[in-house]
């Protein structure tokens, strides 16, 4: 069947090579910018030096990443902006699993319009999103004023909303949460009524049903929700760079520094090389998580 | 020379045998059928035909020419599929016409040619509709006009009817039977069905396991079958465990252990001793409730165990002395009458010397 | 079940409140006649107006279209081949390269391209974020592709088969009419993400290159006016369209996804 094999590669070559150019290419470029060293002027310092009496040198180093790895500065933003992200995740799930749960037990044609409900925000401008919490939490914003209000009633300190890690947090559950819910709600979705009614048949209260039913069958949904949420918000910037000032920086924010603004390539490059290896590393897990799940349900 | 002819055709599918080592033939004009239960190879079988796969050995040839590695819009053959796969977005006269297309024949003989199979099928006036607003009968003959618009040498179906409900399956039999005679193409269909089977075909191939078990007209499969396989398989059948106790030249006797001896026609190839099972049709079992000792017939007592009352006839199941139980079918022929036993009776089975096959497996 | 579901309900209007009061306060704000966001003064249009005498707002906002329309529409020629080539055979490696740019932390592939547009002199500017665009709209217009031909009825390729169209005819007559519709939706699906892309932008964009986030960004960190708010509405609007229009053409496309 030779023509088949042609077929393949005349369908799959086409993306594939552009996808290969500028995706696979550039990230081993930055494997390679890891160990490269800075250039004098910012960017990277040429591969092959040429030294006045003709010799040439390969400007390779692991500076780079003994840097990262002596500094705890930096450990400390990874476990900072993991932290972040954990917290935003189980908001998330917080929010999003009632969310998801009661799409799921609408009947059918309230479904697709309650899905297109949910998606909408998402598929607005995501710094527009942000834009909107900085009104809301504002110092000048009707929200903030009403809570110090509030709070100066029973004699506390009006407190700033706006630019601190709170901010930031309150930015990333929101900017995610439909990533929670979509998932979450093809799952449920899935879930077939009558295995809670025959629970209920055999005696199991509400509270019951859903602990021992829904909750193990939506395990699936729940991982990939949660990976969808917890690996960008691992590796944002905006959202910190935006609602969180000084104090709330995330690895992502050091990451664009590395890149723009002190231009120390090859250090930014390392950054990125130990968020892509978490990154991918969870990805991974998750992935494998739940396809066990799925071979147990 | 035959029309299609398959020659020691295998398919294999990683270490499972799909289709293993199958001959057939089949000639113009007759309506042949490939009968068999899930996974015994026949839709495999007929994808070999239409060019979907290829046989891992052996050759299909069609009208004396080898067909491997011809694709399948080069085969002169066409299938009518199980979904009927009519093309939702093109209208049923663009779904029939699409042969036609595909051949290069100019639109407006297209148009013609499209009328007139439209006529064929008793489809007039339905050219500008869509598959979804057809009922499943009318998509069913869409999907033969669409297959047979340009005369193909041969038309393969795959449980085309497994879809309908069985007043409409009945009626589209006839329908079928009908449209093959007067069109004159072979047909090859493909069914699990064996009472569609026997109502529809020239000449049937029982398949089991990639085997072809037997291969003949509907009545001789159904009278003498070869096997203990196509004995059940093929209406329902009475099996009773016997073995062969002493041969003749057109009779033998056979010893059913538990009840005794019996006669029946000699089978090829067996002799005293030979183990196998005795096949007889509940219609050729006949009940009375006194002893007749009939000549020409073997006799059993035992008592009614239970029936099914199917309206036309009404089946007894009555419990021999050596435990086993045997099927008989007796037509109502008293209208409101829905038996003439009742469970319990003490009655007597008989059959007609040539009525049962002793069967190896 | 009343008392489980009225809980139900409760959190989920929560839930959309969380996720609508933000927007609407943006849309709101935008006729406010007040520089600040905070109390309302009276219903006005002047920010509005304000945005067609922006020049670099217009040139922004051109950019973008440019930028949306040059990339959805390579990465939906792409994708869709992407789509149909890992729905039809197995493949390793492309399912990979399509689906991780989608996968991973945006600010890598921003980071990463950066080093190779340097890397092989390419200037940044407009031509360097489309080409960066295109990459990460390719997954999503092969995923929405897939999907829609997963849901096909392979039969009706066989049967176009049997009965004399060629592979090649057999797709142009009945794979691509019916998998249009998600072509489509992934397209505009596409320019959407074009459109609304910050972050790979950022990186890619070099000094000169303006896109529309890109200036709500500098808005947003220098001077926040109302204006601000006014083109958000108003990309909002345009988003809520092509988005509608979408989840008609492919239903189920946005679910999958």
């Amino acid at each position: 069947m030779q023509g088949r094999r042609l077929h393949k590669w005349f369908i799959s070559g086409p993306p594939l090579l552009y996808l290969t150019v500028f995706f696979a290419i550039p990230t081993l470029i930055m494997v390679l910018a890891s160990i490269r060293e800075p250039g004098d002027f910012g960017g990277l310092a040429p591969l092959l030096e040429q030294a006045e009496d003709g010799r040439r040198t390969l400007n390779l180093t692991l500076e780079n990443y003994q840097r990262f790895f002596s500094d705890s500065l930096y450990a400390e933003l990874f476990f900072k902006s993991f932290a972040y992200a954990l917290l935003t995740t189980s908001l998330c799930l917080l929010i999003g699993y009632p969310l998801s749960l009661l799409i799921a037990r609408s009947p059918k044609r309230h479904r697709d319009f309650l899905v297109l409900l949910v998606i909408l925000p998402f598929w607005s401008n995501f710094l527009i999103r942000v834009y909107a919490w900085m009104i809301i939490l504002g110092p000048q914003s009707v929200f903030t004023g009403a809570l110090n209000q509030f709070l100066a009633w029973f004699g506390f300190e009006p407190v700033r909303l706006l630019f601190t890690p709170f901010a930031v947090i309150v930015g990333l559950v929101y900017v995610h949460l439909p990533f929670m819910v979509l998932p979450l709600y093809a799952n449920l979705e899935k879930h077939d009524p009558a295995l809670l009614d025959a629970a209920q048949d055999l005696g199991a209260g509400a509270w019951q049903r859903f602990v021992r039913i829904t909750l193990p069958l939506s395990l699936p949904g729940v991982f990939a929700g949660a990976a969808l949420v917890f690996i960008p918000a691992f590796g944002i910037f905006a959202i910190p760079d935006i609602l969180g000032g000084t104090g709330g920086i995330m690895i992502g924010n050091v990451i664009k520094q590395q890149f723009l603004d002190t231009r120390d390539w090859p250090f930014g490059s390392v950054l990125s090389m130990v968020l892509t290896v978490v990154a991918v590393g969870l990805a991974g897990g998750a992935a494998w998580y739940a396809r066990r799940a799925r071979a147990l349900a | 020379m035959a029309l299609l002819e398959i020659r020691n055709v295998t398919r294999r599918f990683g270490s499972f045998i799909a289709v293993n080592d199958v001959s057939l033939s089949i000639e113009a004009g007759e309506f042949f059928c490939l009968l068999g239960p899930s996974g015994c190879g026949k839709t495999t079988l007929l994808r070999m035909m239409a060019g979907f796969d290829a046989p891992d050995g052996g050759s299909v040839w069609l009208d004396g020419r080898d067909m491997t590695g011809v694709a399948p819009e080069n085969r002169n053959l066409h299938t009518v599929f199980q979904s009927y796969a009519l093309f939702p977005h093109m209208s049923v006269a663009d779904n029939i016409g699409f042969p036609l297309k595909m051949a290069g024949i100019a639109p407006a003989e297209i148009k013609k040619r499209v009328d007139e199979a439209l006529e064929d099928v008793s489809l007039t006036g339905m050219s500008s509709r869509y598959p979804n607003e057809l009922s499943g009968g009318q998509r069913q003959r869409v999907a033969v006009a669409r297959a047979l618009i340009n005369r193909p040498k041969l038309l393969l179906l795959d449980e085309p009817l497994a879809a309908l409900d069985a007043k409409l399956k009945e009626h589209m039999q006839l329908e079928l039977i009908t449209l093959q005679k007067e069109v004159g193409i072979a047909f090859v269909y493909v069914t699990h069905d064996q009472q569609e089977a026997l109502a529809l075909a020239h000449r049937i191939a029982v398949m089991n396991h990639g085997r072809i078990e037997q291969l003949d007209e509907p009545s001789k499969i159904y009278s003498f079958p070869k096997n203990r396989f196509v004995a059940d398989f093929i209406g329902t059948c009475n099996i009773l465990e016997a073995e062969v106790a002493q041969t003749d030249s057109d009779r033998m006797r056979v010893r059913i252990p538990g009840l005794g001896e019996i006669v029946t026609l000699q089978t090829d190839d067996v002799q005293a001793g030979t183990r196998g099972v005795l096949a007889l049709r509940p219609e050729q079992v006949a009940i009375s409730a006194e002893l007749t000792r009939e000549q020409d017939r073997n006799h059993f007592g035992g008592k009614i165990f239970d029936f099914l009352y199917l309206g036309d006839v009404t089946v007894y199941v009555v419990e021999l002395e050596n435990g086993s139980r045997v099927e008989a079918m007796l037509p109502n022929s008293s209208p409101g009458r829905a038996k003439f036993f009742e469970p319990g009776d003490p009655v007597e089975i008989s059959w007609r010397f040539d009525a049962g096959r002793f069967l190896t497996e | 079940m009343n008392r489980r579901s009225r809980f139900l309900w409760i959190a989920s209007m929560f839930a959309f409140a969380f996720l609508y009061a933000p927007l609407v306060i943006v849309v709101v704000y935008s006729f406010n006649d007040s520089r600040l966001n905070a109390q309302w003064v009276g219903f006005t249009l002047e920010w509005y107006r304000k945005l067609l005498e922006d020049e670099e707002m217009l040139t922004a906002a051109w950019n973008s279209l440019v930028i949306g329309v040059s990339a959805s529409a390579v990465a939906t020629v792409l994708g869709t081949m992407a789509g149909y080539a890992m729905y039809r055979y197995t493949l390793r490696v492309l399912p990979i390269l399509v689906v991780a740019p989608i996968a991973i932390p945006e600010i890598l592939m921003g980071v990463s391209l950066l080093i190779f547009f340097v890397a092989i002199n390419l200037t940044l500017g407009l031509f360097s974020i489309v080409l960066a665009h295109i990459a990460f709209c390719i997954g999503f217009v092969a995923i929405v592709v897939r999907a829609r031909l997963a849901g096909m009825d392979d039969s009706l390729v066989e049967a176009a088969r049997d009965l004399g169209a060629t592979p090649y005819r057999a797709f142009r007559l009945i794979t691509l009419p019916l998998i249009m519709p998600g072509v489509i939706a992934g397209a505009l699906m596409a320019f959407t993400l074009s459109i609304d892309d910050f972050v790979i932008t950022y990186f890619t964009a070099g000094a000169g290159a303006m896109t529309l986030p890109l200036k709500i960004y500098t808005m947003v960190k220098i001077s926040v006016t109302p204006e601000v708010n006014a083109v958000s509405t108003l990309l909002m609007l345009l988003t809520l369209a092509l988005i509608v229009i979408a989840s008609k053409l492919s239903p189920g496309t946005l679910r999958g996804e």
